[in-house]
């Protein structure tokens, strides 16, 4: 069953009429009977966790905001812009208003003045759909002032990014939306607090994925949504499945189902019978590569499973790779991104993604040496930890891991 | 034209201002409407942007710089942006992007000669399921081939004789 992905079961669920006779808002008049305290307990009994890659526990951080400020802010990440992720783009294009739904839900738990939606600035079509969506929205009373009689006001807008992937992570894009250069904030203040949110207000940010949850969770329960998944990764997923399968695409399965039902029973297997799988990144560019063995196929799709092999489900943007794959290609396509996308401000992360980047092309190109790639290891060791923020980590991550689990594919480059 | 006291815009304007609560934070869609208006965010555009806002042009100069999607020089009337990040490489998207550049003899970042096209390569655009795909101005084509790419082209270079023949 779909929570997320109803646009595949309901057609025309991204009009305003076919979301609300299936129950669309229900999750939110319920919410305006209750208090804001009850419906964050809601929330923190679901166990619903981030789905923008951290997994941290939503309703957790919805109690951070303090409830004496008279200003609050919510701000909606859908900036999208891992490597292999194109999840929140289909919930925001087919299923639209339960996006909406969840974020005016977390508006009023923590009583916001208003929500932000920051899209990466390529969704300028998806931003259009949902400005006309909150219009409709506001016609009916659903947005602006007196929320549903509730005397609960909130407006909600959408912001285009500009194509900047560090805009995702959330100071950076706290700062972009008031129009700052998108670098990340020194922290504390966190944005949950007075100073470090939106305009310094105390802010929540969350991702698309995370809000989308929420109509579920008030209108079934948080039993009902607890009930799916495992111990400590409830609910469904979307998982983006990229690469050497056959039909790559986005799948909402629990989390907690096997990597082995979802790249063989959904994906549908190798793209080609006769080239077995190599390895997989199971979050983007950004967390660690691992083979793809039996013991791996087998593992469940949550936050602790994927731990105990080494890897993290993140925004589970997985990308698959057959047997004709070069790791150090992979590494070096992955590095380029960080090199790219680096936003400048700290020394490690700058040179050091400059300098590997150099590096990984010097042995492509056949003109590398093994202590070549023992050095890229070791300045990719020694970036992870110095960043000011996590990019500076995910950027050491494919080297790391390709190396380790790959040292063959590097050493066919290198003269000895 | 100028973006100030066009009527084409105003509204547009007067709704991002309202929208936030600081002027400064209506700068990136007012970069937006400066790179509609004169095809790329030139000296004119960021001046304009910046007293709009009461903005120095410096500051706004160095956030048009910041971001990717704002042009700091003139490009064709197609922009084509094609994704060659790891998915849609494996999918064959570095193939089908040197192709393409090749197919309009162009190098990476360059401009026809007679305007229209402007290639380059980019980071994944949320679309990594319907490799080989690319960014033409502000909107997607995905799932391409060849055969299907050269049927564009030849739509789109259509499509700009008529224009022209239009104003002319
Ligand atoms: C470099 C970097 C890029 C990120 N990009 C995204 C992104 O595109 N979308 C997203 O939701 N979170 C992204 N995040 C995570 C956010 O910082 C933040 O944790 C998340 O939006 C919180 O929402 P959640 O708790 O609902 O997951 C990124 C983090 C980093 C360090
Ligand atoms: S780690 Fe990299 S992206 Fe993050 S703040 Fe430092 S330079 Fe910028
Ligand atoms: S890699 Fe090309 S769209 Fe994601």
């Amino acid at each position: 069953m779909h929570i997320l992905l109803r646009g595949r079961d309901i057609p025309n669920i991204k009009q305003l009429d076919v979301y609300e006779t299936h129950g669309g808002f229900d999750g939110l008049r319920k919410s305006l009977t209750m208090t804001p305290a009850e419906v964050i307990d809601v929330v923190k009994a679901s166990g619903l966790r981030g789905r923008g890659g951290a997994g941290f526990p939503t309703g957790v951080k919805w109690s951070f905001i303090p409830q004496h400020e008279p200003i609050k802010y919510v701000t909606v990440n859908a900036d999208e812009s891992e490597t292999g992720t194109f999840k929140d783009r289909e919930i925001m294009e087919e299923n639209p208003y339960q996006l909406i739904e969840g974020s005016l839900i977390c508006a009023y738990a923590i009583q916001a003045k208003a929500v932000y939606i920051y899209l990466r600035g390529e969704f300028w079509d998806i931003g259009a759909q949902l400005d006309e969506c909150i219009e409709a929205l506001r016609a009916k009373g659903l947005v602006g002032e007196n929320i549903l009689g509730s005397g609960y006001d909130c407006e909600v807008y959408t912001h285009l990014g500009a194509g900047a992937y560090i805009c995702g992570e959330e100071s950076a894009l706290l700062n972009s939306l008031e129009g700052y250069l998108g670098q990340p904030r020194v922290r504390p203040p966190f944005p949950a607090q007075k100073g470090g949110g939106l305009y310094k207000e105390a802010t929540v940010v969350n991702n698309v994925e995370t809000l989308a949850n929420v109509p579920f969770i008030m209108t079934e329960g948080a039993q009902a949504f607890k009930a799916i998944g495992t111990e400590q990764s409830a609910g469904n997923k979307i998982y983006c499945v990229s690469g050497h399968v056959k039909r790559p695409g986005n799948y909402e399965l629990p989390m907690g189902a096997t990597f082995r039902e979802l790249l063989y029973e959904q994906a549908g297997g190798p793209l080609h019978d006769d080239r077995p799988f190599k390895a997989m990144l199971p979050s983007g560019g950004s967390g660690p590569i691992v083979p793809l063995t039996d013991e791996v196929l087998d593992t469940c799709m949550s936050y602790e499973d994927c731990a105990s092999i080494g890897t993290i489900i993140g925004s589970a943007s997985i990308i698959i790779m057959d047997e004709t794959v070069d790791m150090t290609w992979v590494a070096s396509k992955v590095t380029k991104f960080f090199k790219h996308e680096s936003c400048g401000k700290c020394t490690p992360c700058r040179e050091g993604t400059y300098w590997l980047d150099k590096v990984i092309d010097r042995i492509l190109d056949g003109r590398g040496t093994a202590d070549d790639v023992k050095r890229i290891a070791d300045v990719a060791e020694n970036m992870a930890g110095t960043t000011l923020c996590a990019l500076g980590d995910f950027a050491a991550n494919p080297i790391i891991h390709t190396i380790r689990h790959f040292p063959d594919d590097f050493a066919q480059h290198v003269q000895v | 034209m100028a973006i100030i006291g066009n009527p084409k815009y105003e509204q547009r304007i007067e709704r991002h201002l309202a929208k936030y609560e600081t002027a400064r934070s209506a700068v990136m869609p007012l970069l937006y409407i400066a790179q509609e208006e004169y095809g790329w965010v030139n000296s004119e555009g960021i001046g304009e942007v910046a007293q709009l806002l009461n903005l120095d042009p410096t500051q706004v100069k160095s956030i048009a710089g910041f971001y990717t999607m704002y042009s700091e020089k003139p490009k064709g009337k197609y922009w084509l942006q094609v994704c060659t990040d790891l998915p849609c490489a494996l999918q064959g998207a570095d193939d089908f992007h040197a192709w393409l550049k090749d197919e309009l003899g162009l190098d990476e970042g360059g401009t026809t000669d007679d305007g229209l096209f402007t290639v380059e390569h980019v980071m994944c655009l949320a679309a990594c399921d319907k490799a080989p795909m690319l960014q033409c101005n502000f909107s997607y084509v995905e799932e391409l081939d060849q055969a299907k790419m050269r049927q564009l082209l030849a739509k789109w270079r259509s499509e700009a004789q008529v224009a022209a023949n239009g104003r002319g």
